[in-house]
């Protein structure tokens, strides 16, 4: 296989590219929106789920997440999962013993 | 990770086929090279995460437990200048990935124009935070010694408190306003410490380009790169509406 061969599924898209960073920029107008409507707890909600579409765009795309191997992908789950696991077990501790409610 | 264009050695005398100049003498391929080398970038940047992840955790059960002292100080935030912000760095993210394309499709100049661009957009970006943090000091909300509670115990006293129509904490609820700006101080900081080391790099990667490093087929160091910037990216995401958009309606 020629070099240019073995790289040439790597290579971006820049149309891809150009419409994730109008999405983006999107995002970052629904998150202002969000904010200014009373939507009560669902305030932060909406804020860290437009946060999270965001960052999984740019993961996706930009960073070629979805390009790249299954090993990178079962790499990421594996760290947020683990990191679910950890701040669960953290939120749980803080909130069953009623720690700052002094 | 070095982009030093390594020699394969003993490849050839061991009768295999003849490698690129930049394929490292472990590697079968160039494939196998990249895949390597993309799975590191991957492996440090999920440590990364943990270690942001760390101080949003932080940050959601302080905002939980001190949820009026968290809306009063998010409040002197300025929302138009974190928004200009947010802009500059997606934009940055996008001049990024067309430098990787550009270097990819081997065209220098657009390369260099394009990390210029990048490190342009990442240098007002910084600029913009420190006069945020020169107003956070002369408004005393720089925790230590010196922080004042002024603007949380006497609203009328605050012009931006007044505009927010921000009503006075109580004393021992105002004190945890501390918390919030520890917090700023210590994510957006750390942010900014990413950024500076990125365009530290990005120099070297613009004075590199220029001397056509990476537009002779080995783009792995601009793709590595462009991944770190877009992991900074990514975290300032988060804290733009977790720092600045807290109980605005």
């Amino acid at each position: 296989m020629s070099e240019h061969q073995e790289q040439e599924h790597r290579v971006g898209n820049p149309m891809i590219d150009f419409v994730v960073y109008l999405a983006l920029l999107a995002g970052v107008g629904l998150q202002i929106l969000a904010s200014f409507l009373n939507l009560g707890i669902l305030n932060p909600i909406f804020a860290v789920g437009i946060a999270v579409a965001m960052a999984s765009l740019v993961a996706l795309f930009p960073m070629h997440l979805r390009y790249g191997s299954k090993l990178n992908m079962l790499s990421v789950g594996a760290c947020i999962f683990t990191f679910m696991i950890l701040i669960g077990m953290v939120f749980m501790d803080c909130f069953s013993r009623a720690w700052g409610s002094w | 990770m070095s982009d030093s264009p390594a020699i394969a050695h003993g490849a050839l005398e061991a009768g295999h086929h003849e490698h690129p100049a930049y394929l490292h003498h472990q590697f079968e391929t160039v494939n196998q090279q990249a895949d390597a080398g993309n799975f590191a970038m991957w492996l440090f940047l999920l440590t990364e995460v943990m270690f942001f992840g760390g101080m949003f955790t932080l940050y959601f059960i302080y905002r939980n437990w001190y949820y009026p002292a968290f809306v009063s100080a998010s409040h002197q935030l300025n929302i138009t200048l974190g928004a200009i912000n947010s802009v500059l760095l997606i934009t940055s993210s996008f001049t990024m990935t067309l430098g990787v394309w550009f270097a990819q499709m081997r065209k220098q100049g657009a390369l260099v124009v394009c990390l210029i661009l990048t490190f342009v957009l990442g240098l007002v970006f910084l600029t913009i935070k420190g006069t945020e943090y020169k107003e956070k000091w002369e408004k005393h909300h720089v925790p230590g010694s010196s922080y004042s509670l002024q603007s949380f115990v006497n609203p009328a006293s605050d012009p931006v408190a007044v505009a927010a129509h921000d009503k006075a904490l109580p004393l021992g609820m105002a004190q945890k306003t501390e918390v919030y700006f520890s917090l700023y101080f210590a994510m957006t900081g750390m942010h900014a410490m990413h950024m500076i080391v990125g365009m530290g790099i990005l120099l070297f990667m613009i004075f590199r380009a220029r001397d056509g490093a990476y537009t002779a087929g080995h783009t792995a160091y601009v793709e590595y790169f462009g991944m770190y910037w877009h992991f900074v990216d990514i975290i300032w995401i988060f804290l733009f509406p977790l720092l600045y958009l807290v109980n605005r309606h």
